[in-house]
């Protein structure tokens, strides 16, 4: 069996399940963030005492903030009497982007099975578990029984091979996937990252990818558990499996070999995460706003890369940088190895960390006909603020170097490391 | 959910998101602010829609973030159910979830025009365009899947779990 399946199967029950069957779920950690609020107010409704094991679901306030509005901080208000109401110890308050802490903290294991009211809960995939996004009344349903239905997806094999050249991040390799397969090319479908490349890659930058798996239209999107993965929740998480991967004789609905070498920065361009181009066929792109965010791209490896191209130089005056980090730990550590300062002497201006401006929700949203370079996951029209706006993405590199220069310019100009070697 | 739907089409291309269909600032706000500024890539639709027209729509309809809020801005809107070429994961979920049919059927998108009246066979996945007399076959549900719907949504399979009688049959919140 692939991940996928041998996740579910564990989870229902069986020895083995196959692609299209439909299987009940046990689940084996619940993520909640804002959501929580309106989820809990319905089991509140229905009479719900208990949760189905409150010690299985962790509640983390972080895509409002700090709360932007009045109407926000009622919500929080709500969310934090529910999270007494049902006795849940893992309120995580606002320790950061819901998908980062909860990996950083150790509360995923490989061979997970979590539900998130998040759509880019597929990044648990990073830490080799099966991760997948689902709304409020699916949320409410699995808060009272621990349980959902859940078809088994195919899955798809991505082999990342070769030598990755300059300037490359993870991002980079995703947006590849995107441009060159298309925002469906996992569908209803579990992805597996694989190869070398992939297993060279930090956890960091395996959360880059496993996170756009759903931009790629995947319901999980893992990579194999190995020693790196070992190595990273070592201390975070005790009783971590040590390794979990596919069977040997697991059966894959395609495996697509990708050469990573030669490759160039990409970028996804308004208004779709497809739409990517290498970043030198982009012409002049001048830019108003570099956004350094998100739980795509804004860990300690993505600010070291981002200070190592904005030491000794200057945000151009055009340009504004906003960097939110992914978790007040990354800020933390990212203070300690000089970064903040680094990246403040440059003029950038950095928040508190949370969603922020990603989702559209607050501290950096753009005006009609502003052009903003983010590291982050979606450029869909109107998703960062104004639908006259355009977004792009590139990876943490590509967002600094526009920074520097006011414009869309290949990050190897500034820097000639990589993050994937 | 009645069997059989029959409506007037509104079309739309592909790779529409969940953002446009329920604006991230707008879906803390109550319904007659969203009414308003839910579907904003076509306004006159929202202006227009009567209750029970349908959606036909190209491929990837719905993808993009986990909120519920895009298929329930269209439920509320009145539209009857939603044909598409495919469908974003979550979104498909999330309008099972709420009790309102959306069908996967390849071939819908080139084979309708906006303003055809189409009938649709929730339980067979038949679909009728009565305009052009064409006929098409979605994706049929599951019996899984068609038990939610005909139950009125997720909540109320968990109310009947719970013993909790359901206020009303449509599941709607």
């Amino acid at each position: 069996m692939t991940m996928a399946e041998k996740v579910l199967a564990r989870t229902s029950g069986r020895d083995s399940v196959a692609p299209g069957e439909y299987v009940t779920c046990r689940v084996d950690r619940v993520m909640c963030h804002e959501a929580f609020t309106l989820c809990g107010l319905q089991l509140a409704s229905l009479g719900v005492q208990e949760l189905f094991d409150p010690d299985r679901v962790i509640v983390i306030l972080d895509h409002y903030f700090p709360t932007p509005t009045e109407q926000m901080a009622r919500g929080h208000v709500i969310a934090r009497d529910l999270v007494e109401r049902f006795k849940i110890r893992h309120f995580l308050g606002h320790a950061g982007i819901c998908h980062q802490v909860l990996t950083e903290q150790g509360h995923i294991k490989p061979g997970d099975l979590v539900l998130g009211t998040d759509s880019h809960s597929t990044t648990y995939g990073a830490v080799g578990a099966a991760g997948a996004g689902i709304g409020l009344t699916e949320m409410t349903y699995v808060l009272a029984t621990g349980e959902l239905w859940l078809q088994v997806p195919p899955t798809l094999r991505f082999e990342l091979e070769g030598n990755p050249g300059p300037g490359l991040m993870s991002k980079d390799v995703v947006l590849h996937l995107a441009g060159e397969f298309g925002t469906e090319v996992a569908q209803y479908r579990a992805i597996e990252y694989a190869g070398p490349v992939a297993e060279r890659m930090s956890i960091a930058s395996r959360m880059t990818m496993a996170n756009m798996g759903v931009e790629l239209g995947a319901k999980f999107a893992l990579f194999e558990a190995d020693a790196v993965t070992e190595r990273y929740l070592e201390g975070r998480c005790p009783d971590a499996p040590p390794r979990f991967g596919p069977d040997a004789d697991a059966r894959y609905e395609a495996v697509h070999r990708i050469a990573i070498t030669g490759l160039e920065p990409q970028v996804a361009c308004p208004h779709n995460p497809g739409n990517v181009k290498p970043i030198s066929k982009l012409g002049e792109v001048r830019v108003n706003q570099a956004f350094l965010g998100s739980c795509t791209n804004a860990r300690l490896e993505d600010l070291e890369v981002a200070a190592e191209i904005l030491r000794g130089r200057q945000v151009h005056p055009r340009t504004r940088l906003l960097v939110t980090p992914a978790s007040h730990r990354v800020y933390l550590e990212a203070t300690r190895a000089g970064y903040t300062e680094t990246l403040l002497e440059a003029g950038a201006h950095i928040t508190a960390s949370g969603c922020g401006a990603c989702p559209g929700g607050h501290s950096g949203l753009v005006g009609p006909g502003e052009v903003c370079i983010s590291s982050t996951n979606r450029n869909f029209r109107g998703r960062m603020g104004s639908p006259e706006a355009e977004v792009y993405l590139g990876s943490p590199a590509t967002v600094a170097a526009a920074a520097v220069a006011g414009r869309l310019v290949d990050p190897r100009e500034f820097w000639k490391g990589t993050t994937l070697s | 959910m009645e069997r059989l739907i029959r409506g007037r089409v509104w079309k739309f291309g592909h790779n529409v998101d969940t953002d446009v269909m329920a604006p991230w600032n707008t879906i803390s706000e109550p319904w007659e602010t969203r009414r308003k500024t839910g579907l904003h890539i076509r306004p006159e639709c929202v202006e227009r829609v009567q209750p029970g027209d349908l959606v036909v729509a190209g491929r990837n309809w719905g993808c993009s973030s986990s909120r519920e809020h895009a298929p329930e801005n269209l439920k509320l809107l009145g539209i009857g159910a939603v044909v598409a070429e495919s469908f974003g994961r979550i979104y498909f979920r999330n309008s099972i979830a709420i009790a309102f049919p959306n069908l996967a059927c390849p071939g819908i998108h080139e084979g309708c025009e906006e303003g055809d009246e189409l009938e649709i066979d929730v339980r067979t996945g038949q679909i009728q365009n009565l305009t052009r007399k064409m006929s098409f076959q979605a994706q049929p549900f599951t019996p899984e899947i068609l038990s939610i719907l005909e139950k009125g949504g997720l909540l109320n399979v968990l109310r009947e779990r719970l013993g909790v009688a359901a206020p009303d049959s449509t599941g709607s919140p």
